[in-house]
């Protein structure tokens, strides 16, 4: 990637550590990430994703490091960060005593927003939540929940969205509207950083930062980081595939070996190693070549992460 | 899979201890409910054991002396021997000591007329005049039939040889007793005032104190603090629908203590208003305080009562606050509702303005900032 100016630059961090109780939950983190991009944020359970937010936002305070977001300084221009970022927290953190109007007006209102009113009859609008307006926020289902929220949070137009897990139980139709409209941000300029667990998530975005238990792993396209992590791989359908796949798990030359439905996915760095691998294993099953998935890479680099502590299996 | 083992004998004994132990366990995590635990009881044996004085001593007296002679100085003695009163100063006009019991620094004034002892010789049987501040009828009902003991024996000294003809009863002098603010000794005009600051303290307390843990508890808190929203814009936008209220339940509670228990208000209106407001503020400050520090909404609650129970019981509501011990009368100026209470009965029964009141009034202004201080530094405007 080229350095890009600093103006193109929304989240610039360096270093940034968190530390709780003695656990470190964020390692070193430096993350430099384009204005006016979709960056998923992505990484196993615990891995320090919800704290990096958090930090970038202001609403925690980094152990050691520094940066800045939108410019601003991440340890000394809260405020104006707070301003100008939208945070979408993972859990539905509007009031659900407050009718839908009722919650926009007050986020218009804390923002300063000239015609409060106005805005939120606006955003109801914009979000087809005209029936449900004088509805309590706490009786929406899910996926209205989830429309509400990022319809508060881009309310007063931020420059930065900060999305955590936010199509967490939504179903697939609601899933895909929802990045509709985040790419539509992304074309009016907005910067958004989105985590998920969600791989067709991931492969939205149009970048990739990966991190595991505070590291940051990987960061690029889906296809920089599918070609970085330089595996290989096959799928293989047969007949006893459990058997199989619990015999390749103890290969130590086989990196990753998971079940995707009826066949099982195996994949290796060394492509000879795994030629290799298949030709043994031949008897009873087929091995078909295959191009790793951004799945893969992910699997292949949380078990890098762990030191080899353990397959995926 | 085996089949389930069939139930052994004792089993209900091993899952009531699994729950007794998990019960155990979970109560030493929480350290405030076991705090409540020891010091509810704690304060309640020592205030009922030791503070609570229905029959109270040493309450502050002034004299108002305008005359000099023997019998006066006797007259003052064996009152001071009675132990009931603790002449705290001489109030050198009727004004003066008006003010002194408006302000509360005086529950008696003692007035010894011009030639008291000249009139008692030439047996013209001069007057003293003796004001109580009945407001609190328990509190004052010990000195009263303490002075008429006093007075039967006062002069037995000075009248002996050609003036042991006055030491007769009747005493050869009058003594005029007003009972001021109360003179029929009614406890309703006593407990209304004092009930409007303990129903206000309670009802406002746990308003404010669920506020920010209730944010907490509903992940709210969360959006909140990512927006552009200061500690301080928070806290006054939490208490002022609370002062509202506030201003209504006062409204329901003075009309009934007018209507139903025919309690005056013989001060300003308007001044009985305004510090009560100050009143309610300053309690929604503590909850306030409360809610910044309590994790949970349960916690918000115990710090509420562990407020409200000394509130009640060391304020003078329940108890003569002048028959408490000196520990308990510093922790009960500590509170605001100690505050109230005299102002209150002040303003409602005696007429006090904001002259008289000035202690405290600034008491509970103080308090109210420090409250509200203590909780804009407390409040967390990270989730650190």
């Amino acid at each position: 990637m080229n350095e890009p100016p600093r103006d193109d630059i929304a989240i610039d961090v360096e270093g940034l550590t968190k530390i709780f109780d003695g656990k470190t939950v964020v390692r070193n983190l430096t993350l430099r990430l384009a204005r006016a991009r979709i960056h998923g944020f992505l990484g196993p359970n615990g891995s320090g994703k919800t704290t990096t937010i958090r930090m970038l936002c202001g609403l925690l305070t980094p152990d050691a490091g520094r940066g800045s977001c939108l410019g601003y300084d991440i340890l000394t221009q809260r405020e104006q960060i707070r301003r100008h970022v939208g945070y979408m927290t993972q859990r539905f953190s509007l009031y659900e005593d407050l009718t839908i109007t009722e919650n926009l007006e007050f986020v218009a209102r804390i923002y300063g927003m000239p015609d409060p009113q106005g805005a939120a009859r606006g955003a109801i609008v914009r979000l087809g939540l005209q029936a449900r307006a004088h509805q309590l926020a706490g009786q929406l289902s899910g996926g209205w929940k989830q429309r509400l929220a990022l319809g508060a949070c881009v309310l007063p137009e931020p420059l930065l969205l900060l999305l955590d897990e936010p199509t967490a139980g939504v179903d697939p139709k609601a899933r895909r509207d929802f990045w509709d409209e985040i790419h539509d941000f992304a074309a009016q300029g907005m910067t958004v950083l989105v985590s998920t667990h969600y791989m067709d998530e991931a492969e939205r975005c149009h970048d990739i930062a990966y991190i595991a238990y505070g590291d940051l792993l990987a960061q690029g396209t889906a296809e920089e980081i599918i070609d970085a992590s330089g595996l290989h791989t096959f799928t293989v359908t047969g007949a006893d595939l459990h058997a199989l796949q619990r015999k390749l798990g103890e290969d130590k030359r086989v990196e990753m070996v998971a079940p995707f439905g009826a066949a099982l996915h195996v994949a290796a760095r060394e492509k000879s190693a795994l030629d290799a691998v298949a030709d043994e294993n031949r008897a009873g099953y087929r091995w078909t070549p295959d191009a790793p998935t951004l799945e893969d890479a992910f699997i292949a680099l949380m078990n890098g992460a762990h030191n080899g502590e353990g397959k995926a299996a | 899979m085996s089949a389930p083992a069939p139930r052994k004998r004792g089993g209900a004994f091993r899952r009531f201890a699994a729950v007794f132990t998990k019960e155990l366990i979970q109560l030493s995590r929480d350290r405030l409910t076991f705090a409540t635990m020891l010091f509810i009881p704690l304060v309640q044996l020592l205030l009922f054991g030791y503070a609570i004085n229905t029959d109270p001593k040493n309450l502050p007296a002034q004299i108002i002396m305008q005359d000099d002679s023997a019998f006066a100085r006797s007259f003052v003695s064996a009152l001071a021997a009675t132990g009931y009163f603790n002449f705290s100063g001489t109030a050198r006009s009727e004004e003066e000591a008006d003010h002194a019991i408006l302000a509360n620094k005086a529950q008696f004034l003692i007035q010894i007329p011009a030639n008291f002892g000249r009139d008692l010789v030439r047996g013209q049987k001069p007057a003293i005049l003796v004001v109580a501040d009945a407001t609190d009828p328990t509190a004052t009902g010990g000195a009263v039939a303490a002075i008429n003991g006093a007075a039967a024996s006062a002069f037995s000294r000075e009248l002996v040889g050609p003036l042991a003809r006055l030491q007769q009863s009747p005493p050869p002098f009058d003594l005029r007793i007003q009972k001021r603010f109360n003179p029929a000794g009614r406890t309703q005009l006593n407990i209304v005032p004092g009930l409007v600051g303990t129903i206000l303290t309670l009802t406002m307390l746990i308003f404010t104190a669920l506020s920010v843990t209730r944010e907490i508890e509903r992940g709210t808190m969360e959006t909140l603090l990512a927006m552009p929203v200061r500690p301080v814009e928070i806290m006054l936008g939490k208490i002022a629908p609370y002062a509202l209220v506030g201003a209504l339940q006062m409204t329901i509670i003075m009309l009934a203590a007018i209507i139903l228990f025919d309690v005056p208000i013989i001060g300003s209106v308007l001044l009985f208003v305004a510090l009560t407001m100050l009143f309610i503020i300053a309690n929604l400050s503590v909850g306030y305080t409360f809610s910044t520090v309590a994790r949970n909404q349960l916690q918000a609650m115990q710090m509420s009562f562990f407020f409200f129970l000394p509130s009640m019981l060391l304020s003078g509501f329940l108890f003569p606050f002048r028959g408490m011990p000196v520990w308990a009368q510093r922790i009960g100026e500590i509170l605001p509702l100690t505050h109230y209470m005299r102002i209150a009965r002040g303003v409602m029964l005696k007429g006090a303005g904001v002259n008289d009141l000035s202690f405290d009034i600034l008491a509970l202004g103080a308090f109210t900032l420090a409250a509200m201080g203590l909780a804009v530094a407390r409040f967390r405007q990270t989730l650190d």
